[in-house]
């Protein structure tokens, strides 16, 4: 996946001069998780700029380089790390194109890396999607395959609004197959895809979930569930007709994150699911969801994390009758 | 216990000494007078030059009248709130001129005039206090960022938007206006910080007028000047008497010149005062005594070059009715403008959010417009 999205921003360099890269670490050492690595040196530093360590800076400066037609993609390192420039992004990023009533669109793409699952200290796990999805104006990506990887870096990149693109960083080193030299054609942002079909009940899920919830699917075979796994790939805009036609066929889902349940992503689904199914639903809509607390140190995040025993476990809670 | 006596003290801890160490930059250069810098009152205002004198003396009265009609516009319900210049309008008449037509002005909320000394329609560079939209103009168009209410979060953009012309080969030098208040803001210093290693062609003015609302410079900052700010980031900083508008002009043409120039960005502090209350909302009696106003109301920018130009022969009393007569046209055309209902259409609430509208949007604006149909038909 690493090199899928290094991929996806070399070949939107080398399409469009007014592509820039910007962030800590971005330049001489190809970021720390090596996602930009060869940029600078393939397009210079000057659009693949090491800024100083300052996320409000970074996505501030960002925003006059936009405005200034430029289009820059920024990295925030981690998750954490991009909570000081939540002001720019609410306040300008997401508001620019509504405050002037159109006349200037701000297409920025601002790579997160985010979510556990890696062993990383206190900062460097927290899954903050909510908060983006939360905040009108941005767009909120994140892939769970490589393909998706690419090609949905590509479109947040060729985008003319701001996308906030979640990397789930447990990912970055999927061992998938990928034809760097034929990208297969992905849908863009904004549409969601059944992964795998089933009957009996739909896991709906994104970004690091996914394959948790296909290896879970794969398990419940042997208790004699069929499911069906939706990816969002796109939490802003929500592709609702994806969701609700997967659902009305099974007619039972389970919402499957990372992030707090509380509030969370899955708290927004299973309402639009009761709003525009109800009639269809054989039992209550669940979530499987990381617990609401602060991230936990590395040694205990397998408890926190959602895990196929987890998910089994939920996906039999939808034996209403019973 | 002085450092002497501390135990160890004065025994070598180290068995080889640290590689030699020297500052990047002589800082020297980047400090600012002690004293603001003056031209009004000073032999330094033999060589003014009388055209650019007079017009500057036409703004002022002018951005003065503006002023006052601006805030008679808040008594009257047609503004939500107005942040008023008055005792300011050096500073904003001043940044407006000092720019190119190709540059960009980032102004705060208190900063209508300036934007308005640049160009922009007054009834446009009032939307945003009238509250019928958030900004009443393209950008673009002007080269004038949307006024910003967060404080100090447009000095990124100015720093993001001079690097991106100069990447692109074009000369644009980028203003940014900022109140002493703004300067305690993380943006603040990610900016000049920013603009100062990346050499961008910025220029960043902050107005000192003395307080944050309520809040007096002495509690909002230790150090000796904001001025002094700049040599922390290897900028020059500059220190200049907010009233004249002289002097204002010409620190500011100055930055703006070396920025230009490819010589990077220059920090300017222009002491003023905000005579007026921070809006119209605020009483400022609680915090400061009137002896103080007063004092400053004696050092007026707009008399302050009066009597400059009167004594030196530059205006005349035709020259000064003059210039009222056409700040009184600009405001009896403002207020007959304003006192227009502004046209709303509620359908806009869901236009620009996105490119494209999301389906949610789209079932919103539905709901919204059968409200609006069934209010029509009751």
């Amino acid at each position: 996946m690493a090199q899928a999205l290094q991929r996806a921003m070399r070949d939107a360099m080398a399409q469009d001069p007014t592509v820039h890269v910007m962030g800590e670490d971005v330049g001489t050492l190809g970021g720390v998780f090596r996602i930009t690595d060869g940029l600078a040196k393939e397009f210079g530093e000057e659009r693949c700029t090491d800024t100083p360590l300052a996320e409000a800076g970074i996505l501030g400066a960002a925003v006059g380089m936009a405005m200034y037609g430029l289009r820059p993609v920024v990295e925030m390192q981690f998750d954490a790390f991009a909570y000081p420039a939540f002001e720019q992004l609410i306040s300008h990023v997401a508001k620019m194109r509504n405050r002037t009533r159109g006349a200037m669109p701000l297409p920025i793409t601002i790579r997160v890396p985010y979510g556990g699952g890696i062993g990383g200290v206190e900062h460097h796990s927290d899954s903050s999607e909510a908060y983006y999805a939360a905040t009108p104006g941005l767009h909120v990506v994140t892939p769970a395959t490589v393909e998706d990887a690419y090609g949905l870096l590509r479109a947040s990149i060729a985008s003319d609004d701001p996308v906030v693109f979640l990397e789930p960083k447990r990912l970055y080193w999927s061992k998938a197959q990928w034809d760097p030299a034929a990208p297969a054609a992905v849908p863009g942002i904004g549409k969601a895809l059944v992964r795998r079909t089933g009957a009996s009940a739909t896991l709906i899920t994104y970004g690091p979930s996914l394959p948790v919830c296909l290896e879970a699917a794969e398990a419940a075979r042997e208790e004699g569930w069929d499911l069906e796994v939706v990816d969002l790939r796109s939490l802003v805009p929500f592709d609702e007709e994806t969701v609700m036609a997967s659902v009305r066929r099974t007619g039972r889902a389970v919402v499957v994150h990372e992030a707090n349940g509380f509030a969370g992503p899955g708290a927004e689904i299973v309402a639009r699911i009761q709003e525009k199914c109800f009639h269809h639903l054989e039992a209550p809509v669940l979530r499987v969801t990381g617990f609401d607390i602060p991230y936990p140190p590395p040694m205990l995040e397998k408890h926190h994390l959602p895990g196929v025993d987890r998910i089994l476990d939920t996906v039999a809670r939808l034996q209403w009758e019973n | 216990m002085t450092v002497q006596e501390l135990p160890g003290a004065g025994a070598s801890h180290r068995s080889t000494p640290p590689p030699a160490w020297r500052p990047r930059t002589d800082a020297a250069p980047l400090l600012p007078d002690p004293e603001p810098y003056r031209v009004l009152g000073t032999p330094a205002a033999e060589k003014l030059d009388p055209e650019l004198m007079r017009r500057c003396y036409a703004e002022l009265v002018r951005g003065r009248r503006y002023n006052a009609q601006a805030t008679a516009l808040t008594r009257q319900g047609r503004l939500a709130v107005y942040p008023s210049t008055v005792g300011q309008e050096a500073c904003e008449i001043a940044a407006a001129l000092v720019l190119e037509e190709q540059d960009w002005l980032f102004p705060s909320y208190r900063d209508t005039l300036a934007a308005v000394a640049r160009g922009l329609d007054p009834v446009q560079a009032l939307t945003l206090l009238r509250g019928d939209w958030h900004t009443g103009y393209d950008p673009r168009e002007y080269r004038i960022a949307p006024l910003c209410t967060p404080l100090a979060t447009q000095l990124p953009h100015a720093v993001g938007l001079a690097h991106a012309a100069r990447l692109r080969g074009d000369d644009v030098v980028a203003l940014a206006l900022v109140g002493d208040g703004g300067t305690s803001e993380g943006d603040f210093h990610e900016a000049l910080n920013f603009a100062a290693v990346w050499q961008a062609p910025v220029v960043f003015l902050v107005q000192n007028n003395g307080f944050a609302i309520s809040v007096p410079l002495a509690k909002q900052t230790a150090a000796p000047t904001l001025a002094h700010k700049a040599v922390g980031y290897g900028m020059p900083g500059r220190l200049v008497d907010g009233n004249d508008i002289a002097a204002v002009h010409e620190v500011l043409s100055d930055a703006v010149r070396r920025a230009r120039a490819g010589g990077g960005p220059t920090l300017i502090e222009a002491v003023t005062y905000r005579i007026e209350a921070h809006t119209n909302a605020d009483d400022a009696t609680r915090y400061r005594g009137d002896a103080e106003v007063e004092a400053w109301k004696a050092h007026d920018p707009v008399e302050l070059l009066e009597r400059e130009l009167t004594a030196r022969g530059m205006l005349d009393e035709a020259g000064i009715r003059e210039a009222k007569e056409a700040a009184e046209a600009m405001a009896a055309t403002l207020r007959d403008r304003m006192n227009a209902e502004p046209v709303l259409d509620p359908m806009d609430l869901f236009e620009n959010v996105y490119a494209e509208q999301t389906g949610r949007l789209r079932e919103q604006a539905e709901m919204l417009r059968a409200e609006l149909d069934a209010e029509e038909q009751s």
